[in-house]
């Protein structure tokens, strides 16, 4: 297998899907290590802003090993290990460097998980509790924010009269679009989507999907898919990984008509995956 | 690498970023705070225990001689002894062990091996849990009116075995269904295979297998039947007792004697007990020492036990 | 199979049939056992305690604020006693709640899970100490300590076997408040790590509201520990009864009562020796009540999760 630099640098000329795309985070030699099991194996990319990113690839090849870098869930686990860099812009820090608080990282790159998982607390405290814990007191700024999220995620309409209900009683597609707006409340840079309708049906996915269609634009996305169908319809950008691998990025239109190399043409033909 | 376009530069505004950075920190030392506190707290635990072992060791340890554990009680504290009390202890806790060892673990393995879904069942597994409930010293209540008057077993090592045998039963019951539990399927589904009955199942491969997890249960019930005090005090343990009972095995055939159920007895926590209860400090030091000879007890039995739980725990070979 | 064979087998499988068939009836009157030992345990305190309630009524046992059986006027209110039980209680909770749930949030949310698997058998070992040894320590280290800082206060009191009741059931309320935090879902943890909440707040703000159903039922379950501990407030407590709020005062609990009316040889079929049953029902009464509210509310959370 070819180097994954070389892969990256070939792609360069070709992806031009926005008319001026600029670099929201590049992901630089990264390495990530469980214990002593390596996940990641030098990652070069380039993640645009305002754009949607998808990330695709079979079953532990490191996709969502790669998202969990963006906000430092792997610190929540003993024994992981960043090598490399993610630098995110416009200040160009290193999000997984040694000295940035991990709790930083997560208030400006936010995520939706591959289950809804609501708080036990009312829709509005779960919408609300990002920037409760930022310290937001104020109740017109909480109202102010709640409702623009809860706007953002599609949700507003159908919750805005029962806002004191408990999030949990919702169904699994409003669930999951509650924990969009809770993701939304806190202003991310980044929105991380981690296989966000692996748990939903045909309706509320499409429902998940025409959401985050409309969201890029505003907000750079990133988003962890098993479904290839899925990645085409919504993303601007798609990487294909294989073993912890990056072998192919590009623009996704691309990507899934011309493919570059034998392995992705044969996971998106279904050869394996 | 060569960039795919050129990266924006710098243009959050520095004191925005320094707002953010000032939050985390000062959220940040909560955490530092608060994880002191809770290492203060957990250490009250095992400062206690320090503290509580040292104050023993040092009120009792002069006592601690050959002699006292040869000699009876006496009004004289530096005579007196736990010889009585030690060989009561010892008689009951046989009583105890084969009477409600064998109940508690044909109980729990009929709880997960036999019991069919129904109500029988539940109000079983109700009342099991129920007792694992019920304040020891109501045994004691229950002894005294059943084995006690009912039975006329009187205020006897038969009455107190008995007692502290339904007392541990519960903890032995929870142990050993959660032993059985964890062998896997598989092994039952073989054994059957080959045409073994369920009682050849249950007695040649889950029982075997779960003996390990079973062992720690009846360790702990039975260390905790050992330092008990206020249900023999209730069925009227006396606490004075200068005699020990008849031998259980005799020279003269039938060789084995089984008088000794029906005698008097005082065990150890009740002769300290009643040390701790006389006032002045040539007695407490007495009390002192049965109190190390019963914790060295207790903590060894428990020790092993919570040793030979955490060793099954990463064994897991299924 | 050749058909000879055939008669050879059958009387075999018969003969195990019925050997099955027995086992199995003896497995199940052991486990049905308990069922006799509860009916057992009712049964008997009902029958004294009726026996009790002939010569002492009913209203006076609850209502009178005197327990003096031993007077020449013996007089029967529980009140004292139950005054006394509860206070020792209270103190003991005063103790082991905040303690108990600093432990617990300490090694379910904060502990490396080095330190957890080292101070959990530990806090098993303490729960393992006899009470009799807990009670020497009340009354020889802990009740003198206390008169350091409290001048008068007497020997026997209320507050030292409190205390030291609270300490002994910490692990207990620890340990299963930690269970019920453990059971908290991992994606309620990420979705607040994700949110830039930090291990105070997840801890604070989720962990512990979404249980605090099993928190709450570990509380009942201390209660009913604490009411039903008989050694340590029999020799620290001194065992007079005694209607009072002030924990610096001695007092008898219901269980320091059964001891002391156990130790003095009652004849059986008087008067005190059915006293210690009619007391003895209301303390099986009060811990089954804190019990059933304890399993409710773990129910309650098992729902949830």
């Amino acid at each position: 297998m070819k180097p994954s630099i070389a892969l990256a640098s070939a792609t360069e000329s070709r992806v031009q899907p926005m008319a001026d795309p600029k670099v929201k985070s590049r992901i630089r030699n990264l390495n990530f290590y469980y214990g002593q099991m390596q996940a990641l194996k030098n990652i070069n990319m380039d993640i645009f802003e305002h754009a949607v990113t998808a990330l695709i690839g079979p079953s532990g090849c490191g996709k969502s090993t790669l998202l969990r870098c963006f906000n430092r869930m792997h610190d929540l686990t003993p024994h992981t290990r960043y090598e490399g860099e993610i630098r995110l812009y416009p200040d160009d820090v290193n999000i997984v460097g040694p000295d940035i608080d991990p709790i930083e990282v997560r208030m400006r790159i936010s995520m939706v998980f591959q289950k809804p998982n609501p708080f036990p607390k009312s829709i509005y405290e779960n919408v609300a509790y990002g920037l409760r814990v930022r310290g937001i007191k104020s109740r017109s700024e909480l109202d102010g924010r709640v409702e623009a999220a809860l706007r953002g995620a599609a949700l507003w309409d159908e919750v805005k009269d029962r806002l004191d209900e408990p999030g949990t009683a919702l169904s699994g597609g409003q669930q999951q679009r509650l924990c969009i707006a809770r993701a939304l409340a806190t202003d991310p840079e980044i929105i991380l989507f981690d296989e966000p309708t692996s748990a939903l049906d045909p309706i509320a996915t499409a429902s998940i999907e025409d959401l985050i269609i409309s969201m890029a634009g505003n907000v750079t996305v990133i988003i962890v898919t098993h479904n290839m169908q899925q990645a085409a319809r919504v993303s601007n950008y798609t990487a294909f990984m294989y073993l912890g691998e990056l072998i192919e990025f590009g623009a996704t239109n691309e990507l899934f008509t011309r493919p570059r190399h034998q392995r992705t043409s044969d996971y998106l033909t279904g050869r394996f995956g | 690498m060569a960039s795919l376009s050129r990266p924006i530069t710098v243009t959050a505004s520095p004191s925005a970023l320094g707002e953010l950075r000032s939050n985390v920190a000062r959220r940040r030392r909560w955490d530092v705070v608060f994880a002191a506190v809770g290492v203060i707290a957990t250490s009250v635990g095992v400062i206690t225990l320090l503290a509580l072992f040292i104050d023993l060791l040092l009120d009792g340890y002069h006592r601690l001689t050959l002699d006292f554990f040869l000699s009876y009680p006496s009004r004289r504290p530096e005579q007196a002894g736990i010889l009585s009390a030690w060989v009561g202890t010892c008689l009951v806790m046989s009583v105890t062990a084969v009477v409600g060892v064998p109940l508690a673990v044909a109980a729990g393995v009929y709880l997960e091996e036999y019991a069919p879904r129904n109500w029988v069942t539940t109000l079983i597994e109700i009342n099991v849990s129920n007792l694992a409930a019920v304040p020891s010293i109501v045994y004691g209540l229950l002894a005294l009116g059943l084995f006690v008057y009912a039975l006329n077993f009187g205020q006897s090592i038969l009455s107190a075995g008995l007692t502290l045998a339904l007392m541990i039963m519960p903890i032995i019951v929870v142990a050993t269904r959660e032993a059985v539990r964890a062998v896997p399927h598989a092994i039952r589904e073989a054994a059957y295979a080959v045409g073994a009955t369920r009682w050849q199942v249950t007695r040649d491969h889950v029982l075997p297998y779960s003996i390990p997890g079973i062992a720690t249960g009846v360790i702990i019930g039975l260390a905790r039947a050992i330092g008990e005090t206020a249900p023999l005090i209730t069925i009227g343990a006396l606490t004075f007792i200068a005699y020990l009972p008849d031998p259980p095995i005799t020279t003269t055939p039938p060789f084995i004697n089984f008088n000794w159920l029906w005698s008097g007895f005082t065990v150890l926590p009740i002769q300290m007990f009643n040390w701790v209860s006389r006032p002045g400090t040539a007695f407490h030091a007495n009390a002192a020492a049965a109190g190390i000879v019963i914790v060295a007890l207790t903590l060894v039995m428990n020790a092993f036990a919570i040793w030979l739980r955490y060793r099954l725990r990463k064994r897991i070979t299924w | 199979m050749a058909p000879s064979a055939r008669p050879l087998i059958r009387p075999r499988i018969r003969h195990r049939d019925i050997r099955e068939r027995i086992i199995e009836v003896i497995l199940f009157m052991c486990a049905a056992s308990a069922v006799a030992v509860t009916t057992a345990i009712v049964v008997v305190l009902l029958v004294e305690s009726a026996a009790f309630f002939e010569r002492v009524s009913i209203i006076d046992f609850l209502t009178d604020t005197m327990w003096t059986p031993l007077f020449a006027e013996a007089r029967y209110g529980i009140l004292p006693l139950l005054c006394g039980t509860l206070l020792a209680a209270g103190v003991a909770l005063l103790v082991a709640v905040p303690l108990g749930l600093m432990v617990a949030l300490y090694l379910s949310e904060f502990a490396p899970p080095r330190v957890r698997e080292t101070v959990k058998p530990f806090l098993e070992l303490l729960e393992g100490v006899p009470t009799v040894v807990y009670g020497y320590f009340a009354l020889l280290f802990v009740t003198p300590l206390l008169q350091k800082i409290i001048p008068d206060l007497p020997g026997f009191n209320v507050l030292s076997p409190g205390i030291v009741i609270g300490i002994m059931i910490v692990p207990y309320v620890g340990s299963v408040s930690e269970d019920a935090m453990r059971a908290v879902p991992n994606s309620l943890r990420e979705a607040s790590y994700a949110c830039g909440a930090t291990r105070l707040q997840t801890t604070w703000r989720v962990v512990v509201p979404a249980a605090t159903s099993g928190i709450a039922a570990a509380f009942m379950l201390g209660i009913a520990r604490a009411t039903g501990e008989t050694m340590v407030v029999a020799i620290a407590a001194g065992q007079q009864p005694n209607l009072t709020l002030d924990p610096r005062e001695p007092a008898a609990t219901i269980t320091a009562y059964i001891v002391q009316v156990a130790l003095g040889d009652l004849p059986h079929g008087s008067i005190g020796y059915q006293s210690i049953f009619a007391a003895g029902l209301v303390l099986l009464i009060i811990t089954l009540l804190f019990n059933v509210l304890a399993h409710l509310l773990r129910m309650r959370f098992r729902e949830a999760y």
